[in-house]
């Protein structure tokens, strides 16, 4: 198993969402996450997939998503030439006995603190997928009272952009 | 040009496309389409089926049968999910239909309001597209768009929703030019020389065609390969008609009703040339155990085809006429000899697996047709035995004169499809069916009565459901849960006599091939024109022979009855 980062520009057009989900449930493809987005022009909106699974289903994935007439151009990443980052808001109990170790574990990943409250805390924070895992597998040690993560978003390095670009 | 109704740039469209015949049925939200067709009928015929879903059967007859894009249209709610059969069946098969449906209007939209449905949502998954027309200035672009996504690559269904108030709204319409017809897809010099380096490099080449062979045009360019490389052919159920039945090489359908020896030529192939197949479960068997001997040359419009089916292809992305063009010149010349003698072999084993008893055998009943039937006289079948033993016995000459459900296996296709089949080539259609499947879709008699469509029913009434059947006998020790119809005392002639078609019950062959001809006769005269059933009495224990089991591998076919027999242990 081997985990695809791939980005889509598609139309913006209503219920374009639901037919690349649409697909991909019905083709029992196993998405990991997926983010959609406003682009730099308001004709296009750029999905975000990350999918694990083998080189085969993956290619498979790509034949299909590139048959629906909205899907405008796709890319797949290379994780060494691109920037992948997600954001997450993590809301903790705020007890008396753990807090000074949550405020430690908080600091030392570069959370931020955006809400605290008698009871509770809210941190932010944004990096790469391992990171964030990292940062609520640590957090599991306390109270986690909600989670909420957006999902991967990816830009390639260097100029080169997604727009007109049809791989594959 | 100029400002005019939504509902009449839809027809503005049709005649711009070329559509000179339509399937609808009318109802509360397509009103004013209809209405626009009705001033139009010297430009369209309307032909109003007695159930939408034979009227997207017969749309989809009418795309097969000419390669045109059907057209089918139906009111909101009801009248539009009695399409979604028909939609699916046009999808597994790749047939170019656009489906027209009205809606509510929008600002009754998500409201639940009398006879809403979300037809968009519904059809997702079956249709290549589908769109809801809110802003009827876009109306004649998504026409457009619709027609020309119909037709192209790999064909298949788009569906075009249009809520009331779009079909009312004034718009300006732009100027009526069909859709493009894009240039073919063509693959890559590099695909070329791999699939030519493994069809050079062969010793036992197969060349196995289907329904893409069809939908390009590719007959003459299959025959002339594959005797250039000395191969034999054989096709899919799809790819019947493709190439006439006699060409000297072919072998017929492959897969688990296939001929013996296609079947087996392909198993032992060493380099399977498929060309616009696509390796269905019923063509292949067990997959892992499919062409165990060697390479694979999988040549698709469909890039998603590839990773699907089968590993470790040499994958060619091409419309399969141009990939036949374009490696011609690659290919070298070859005549095989061993292996074309084996595939002798193979064809005089067949021969003696053949039933060659006298009466109204499945097997007779096929040559009455091929001894009546005038080679452009299209064949239509439903969906069971009688299809199998048409796509097994049945010849042809001309390609698209085989029209049937092949990835769907609808029950119910025929009647509707027949009657498109007839409309398109203006000439008469054969159709064959079983009682099963008739006893879905005969109220399209109606349908032909009342139009004078020229179709030729012959009914193989065995009085079970005779696929199903001989899957019980096999397969569940002759138990036979709710497949025996024949207590139901339905009396066909009756029903057929009733709704206007003219009906006649034969007891031999000779029998049957004189209403065969009496029944074409009749269409040759205006006045006589018109559904004629024929009902002929078949045995409940006849089998489609060969068949595979389900899950086996090719080499594991059982080859006739003597060898049902003996592996029923009676």
């Amino acid at each position: 198993m081997t985990s695809y980062n791939i980005a889509i520009m598609v139309r913006n057009e209503y219920g374009v969402l639901n037919r690349v989900t649409s697909m991909f449930r019905r083709r029992q493809f196993n998405i990991t996450s997926l983010t959609v987005s406003e682009t730099e022009t308001e004709q296009l909106s750029r999905i975000t997939v990350q999918y694990e699974g083998e080189e085969r289903s993956k290619r498979q994935l790509v034949a299909q998503l590139a048959k629906l007439p909205d899907v405008i151009s796709w890319k797949e990443f290379d994780p060494e030439d691109s920037i992948s980052c997600e954001l997450l808001l993590i809301k903790m109990a705020n007890n008396e006995a753990t807090r000074s170790q949550v405020l430690d574990a908080a600091e030392a990943f570069r959370a931020k603190i955006v809400d605290y409250t008698r009871d509770s805390i809210v941190f932010r924070i944004a990096g790469g997928s391992r990171r964030i895992d990292n940062f609520i597998d640590l957090m599991r040690d306390f109270e986690i009272l909600e989670v909420c993560r957006t999902g991967v978003v990816s830009l390639e390095r260097g100029p080169s952009v997604m727009r007109n670009v049809a791989s594959v | 040009m100029g400002a005019t109704t939504g509902a009449q740039v839809i027809v503005d469209t049709l005649v711009a496309e070329g559509i000179d015949t339509v399937f609808g049925y009318p109802g509360g939200t397509v009103i004013d389409l209809f209405d626009a067709l009705y001033d139009a009928t010297d430009k369209i015929r309307v032909i109003e089926p007695t159930h939408e879903q034979h009227g997207c059967h017969a749309a989809d007859g009418y795309a097969r049968a000419t390669g045109k894009t059907g057209v089918v249209i139906a009111t909101s709610g009801p009248g539009a999910t009695n399409l979604v059969t028909g939609i699916a069946t046009a999808y597994l098969d790749s047939v170019p239909l656009v489906a027209i449906t009205g809606n509510v209007s929008n600002k009754m939209i998500g409201t639940d309001a009398f006879q809403e449905l979300d037809i968009t949502g519904v059809t997702l998954p079956i249709t290549k597209h589908n769109y809801f027309v809110r802003d009827a200035s876009r109306l004649q672009e998504v026409l457009r768009e619709a027609f020309e996504l119909a037709n192209t690559g790999r064909r298949g269904p788009v569906l075009v929703d249009v809520p009331a108030d779009v079909q009312k709204a004034v718009v300006e319409e732009g100027p009526l030019t069909p859709a493009p017809i894009p240039s073919p897809l063509r693959a890559p010099e590099a695909e070329l020389m791999a699939a030519a380096e493994a069809i050079n490099r062969a010793r036992r080449p197969f060349v196995y065609f289907g329904g893409g062979a069809l939908a390009s045009g590719a007959s003459q360019e299959i025959v002339d390969l594959a005797s250039k490389i000395g191969a034999p052919m054989g096709c899919s159920l799809m790819g019947i008609s493709a190439i006439p039945t006699d060409t000297p090489g072919f072998l017929g359908m492959e897969g688990m009703h296939g001929h013996y020896a296609s079947t087996k030529a392909m198993y032992e192939s060493d380099c399977l040339i498929a060309l616009g197949a696509r390796f269905n479960d019923r063509s292949t068997g067990d997959r892992t155990k499919y062409a165990p001997n060697g390479k694979v040359v999988h040549v698709d419009v469909d890039s998603s085809e590839f990773s699907k089916s089968l590993e470790d292809l040499v994958e060619v992305r091409s419309d399969v006429r141009t990939f036949l063009r374009d490696v011609e010149q690659y290919v070298e010349p070859n005549t095989h000899e061993d292996w074309q003698r084996h595939v002798r072999e193979l064809r005089a084993q067949e021969r003696g697996y053949a039933d060659y008893r006298e009466g109204l055998t499945p097997k007779n009943v096929m040559e009455a047709i091929n001894a009546v039937r005038p080679q452009d006289v299209p064949v239509v079948t439903d969906v069971g035995q009688h299809q199998m033993w048409a796509a097994q016995f049945l010849r042809f000459t001309k390609p698209r004169t085989f029209v049937t459900s092949g990835g769907l296996g609808t029950m119910g296709f025929g009647m509707g499809a027949a009657n498109g089949v007839a409309l398109a080539t203006g000439g008469p259609s054969i159709l064959v069916t079983g009682d099963g499947s008739f006893e879905m879709d005969m109220a399209e008699m109606v349908t032909a009565a009342d139009n004078q469509i020229p179709v030729v029913i012959v009914l193989l009434n065995n009085g079970v459901l005779g696929m199903v059947r001989q899957m019980q006998s096999l397969f569940k020790r002759q138990r036979y849960a709710m497949t025996t119809l024949r207590h139901r005392g339905l009396d066909f002639c009756k029903v057929a006599e009733g709704m206007g078609a003219q009906a006649t019950r034969v007891s031999t062959p000779e029998e049957l091939t004189q209403a065969l001809e009496d029944a074409l006769l009749a269409q040759r005269d205006e006045k006589t024109a018109g559904p004629r059933l024929i009902e002929v009495p078949i045995g409940e224990d006849e089998f489609v022979t060969p068949v595979l089991q389900i899950g086996a591998s090719m080499d594991e076919l059982i080859v006739n009855m003597d060898d049902v027999r003996s592996r029923m242990g009676r």
